[in-house]
């Protein structure tokens, strides 16, 4: 397809790829740290009146209102606040943080600096996936740059606010990304998530009120205070302001990620000339996950729809991470669900028994049917085990103490909704119809 | 007697880490540290030896036990010692997509090892989403990320690892 699709002029991406991105020096000739300038002469509670009426909302997964969340924070509370940046970015399918804090980390310090004036704040925590180790790198060296220029520490560019700013690196835990594992494991603990509420906002780090937001989040507070909260919520839609990173991968031409309007459908994503350039040759899409591997899978009928938080929660799926996956119709449906499905058992942290054990169980279920083992009846007792886990249409959360198993069963009832016939047939020709090349038309290697 | 955990360089080095590690966290709270702290002996010794795990949990104040107990958890962390190159490659969803198990299979054969297998110079791993999906296949060696893999750029790299 060529290029219809409305382009925008970038916010947050506008200076990936450009020399020297990454620096102080380059941040500020783009009127970096402007934003933050001009939260200094605000009030804070005009700060967060600010960013609710931007209509920002939280990239991390949820899609909560940023300004709502932030206005939870008691303020009268005499404990310490804090603000635990969330970088550990592991949901299958997304891949945009990195992005920011390789070419532009600068940009997520500024909003670190708002948020925590703003909130009243004096540390805040960078917590990023333990494989990120360049971008580790990156993000402390704008960490330093930032303590040289007196943004952070003592004095915040003048004005008589301290704010400490700590990087912690994770250690290879999916879990940790779920916000209250996030907490325990910047306390130095296992990733166990904790019963809400009372939510971090009220008891958080180290029992303290604490805001939990995502690096992607947080990197589109600048260009709020800067440009006018009003501007922001224009580009976006009534209920969600701004423009937005997904990323594209799987069978298509030209993964990547992209910043976009959220009016944005999936059909355009896929198939326009500025984004992924369309299926590869002969083939066409047979699914689409639209919000990372926890989001229901669509079919190949319902893609004439908005990459965003509303427009798919009307499909009952979700945004969640921006990571929006293509099958092309040579994939097995079977394999795919099972290596999601595999994902999740892996991850599970084995603390609500309905996750603990229905996760394995979906996947041996799985791997018996695309294995050719198959037995009438498999089937349903996968929906059972699904079901037993988080029931669908998803009705908020399920039966466990946080959304890993939703995100562990909602693929389940959605592939089997959608593509029963080809795990019958799995069933019934007692082998996987796709032979040695379940993985569509780039699952080849060399 | 048996042999010192740390020479004096890395002992330097892990009382400077730790003492910077815990000026990041309210006094009262230096069990924060564990995760820095565990990396950064991992950083020194190439894995945590239960010497070490209790010599964290000492700096910490904490038990051996709750240092073993965050050190098991956690996927990065070995607590045997792993081969000279942790070789950590993405099976998921996307990079299936591009091929991550045909080249999985391919070093597994290359190796000589099974995923979840060691010897003295490699330890192979399968592991889930590297945030790399649209950079698809990808793998890690020892923590250094490689993406876009080919079979030539992936013989380049295991040519160059002494
Ligand atoms: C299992 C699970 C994994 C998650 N992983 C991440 C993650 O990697 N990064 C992230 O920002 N949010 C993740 N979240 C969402 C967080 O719990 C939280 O909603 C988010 O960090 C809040 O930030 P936001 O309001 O700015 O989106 C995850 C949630 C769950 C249930
Ligand atoms: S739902 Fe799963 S991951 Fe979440 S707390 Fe329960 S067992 Fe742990
Ligand atoms: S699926 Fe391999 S990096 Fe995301």
């Amino acid at each position: 397809m060529a290029s219809t699709a409305k382009a925008i002029e970038p916010v947050i991406s506008a200076a990936w790829g450009k020399p020297q991105s990454w620096t102080l020096d380059s941040y500020r000739q783009r009127g970096g740290y402007d934003g933050l300038k001009k939260a200094l002469e605000m009030a804070p509670a005009a700060i967060i009146d600010e960013v609710k009426k931007s209509n920002l909302r939280g990239r991390g997964g949820a899609g909560f209102p940023t300004g709502l969340k932030w206005s939870f924070v008691p303020k009268d509370s005499p404990k310490p606040k804090y603000l635990a940046v969330n970088g550990d970015e592991s949901e299958p399918g997304t891949f945009k943080d990195r992005y920011i804090l390789e070419n532009d980390p600068h940009m997520m310090l500024e909003g670190i600096a708002i948020a925590s004036y703003a909130l009243g704040v004096h540390t805040a925590y960078v917590y990023l996936r333990g494989e990120f180790k360049f971008q580790a790198q990156r993000t402390q060296a704008a960490i330093d740059e930032a303590y040289k220029a007196g943004i952070f520490g003592k004095k915040m560019m003048g004005k008589d606010y301290e704010l400490n700013c700590y990087l912690v690196r994770g250690a290879g835990a999916y879990i940790c990304g779920e916000e209250t594992a996030l907490l325990e494991s910047l306390e130095g603990k296992k990733g166990w998530p904790r019963l809400k509420p009372p939510f971090p906002a009220v008891v958080g780090l180290f029992g303290c009120p604490t805001v939990v937001n995502n690096v992607e989040t947080l990197a589109s507070v600048p260009s709020i205070l800067a440009k006018g909260a009003d501007w922001y919520a224009k580009l976006g839609t009534d209920k969600s302001g701004g423009t937005h990173l997904v990323c594209l991968s799987g069978s298509v031409n030209r993964p990547g990620v992209y910043e976009l309007p959220m009016q944005t459908t999936l059909l355009e994503l896929i198939h326009d000339d500025k984004y992924g350039q369309g299926m590869p040759k002969g083939r066409k899409v047979k699914a689409v996950i639209p919000g990372g591997s926890s989001a229901p899978v669509l079919g190949a009928d319902e893609l004439d729809v908005a990459v965003e938080f509303e427009a798919l929660k009307v499909k009952q799926t979700m945004a969640g991470s921006g990571g929006v996956i293509v099958m092309d119709d040579a994939t097995c449906m079977v394999r795919s669900l099972w290596r999601v499905a595999r994902f999740y058992a892996e991850e599970s942290c084995g603390q609500c028994t309905p996750c603990r054990e229905g996760t394995p169980w979906q996947t041996r279920l799985l791997r018996k049917i695309e294995e050719g083992r198959g037995e009438p009846g498999d089937i349903d007792m996968l929906s059972n085990v699904a079901a037993s886990i988080a029931p669908y249409p998803p009705i908020g959360l399920g039966n466990t103490i946080c959304a890993l198993g939703d995100a562990a069963a909602l693929p389940t009832h959605s592939f089997l909704m959608r593509f029963r016939d080809e795990f019958e047939a799995h069933i019934r020709e007692k082998c996987c119809p796709f032979g040695d090349k379940p993985w569509g038309s780039y699952g080849d290697w060399s | 007697m048996a042999e010192p955990l740390f020479t004096p360089e890395e002992q330097k080095k892990f009382d400077a880490g730790i003492a910077e590690i815990l000026s990041h966290y309210p006094p009262e709270r230096k069990s924060a540290g564990m995760l820095p702290a565990l990396r950064l002996l991992q950083e020194l010794k190439g894995w945590l030896p239960q010497d070490g795990l209790r010599l964290v949990a000492k700096q910490l104040e904490v038990t051996p036990e709750r240092a073993y107990e965050v050190a098991s958890f956690y996927v990065m962390y070995h607590l045997k010692k792993p081969g000279k190159y942790v070789v950590d490659v993405c099976t998921n969803l996307s990079c299936s997509l591009w091929g991550a198990e045909k080249m999985l299979a391919y070093l597994e054969d290359k190796l000589g090892l099974k995923a979840g297998e060691a010897n003295e110079k490699f330890t192979l791993r399968e592991t889930e989403c590297l945030a790399s999906c649209g950079t698809a296949p990808c793998l890690q060696i020892n923590e250094d990320h490689h993406e876009n893999l080919t079979k030539a750029k992936l013989d380049a790299i295991l040519a160059k690892l002494p």
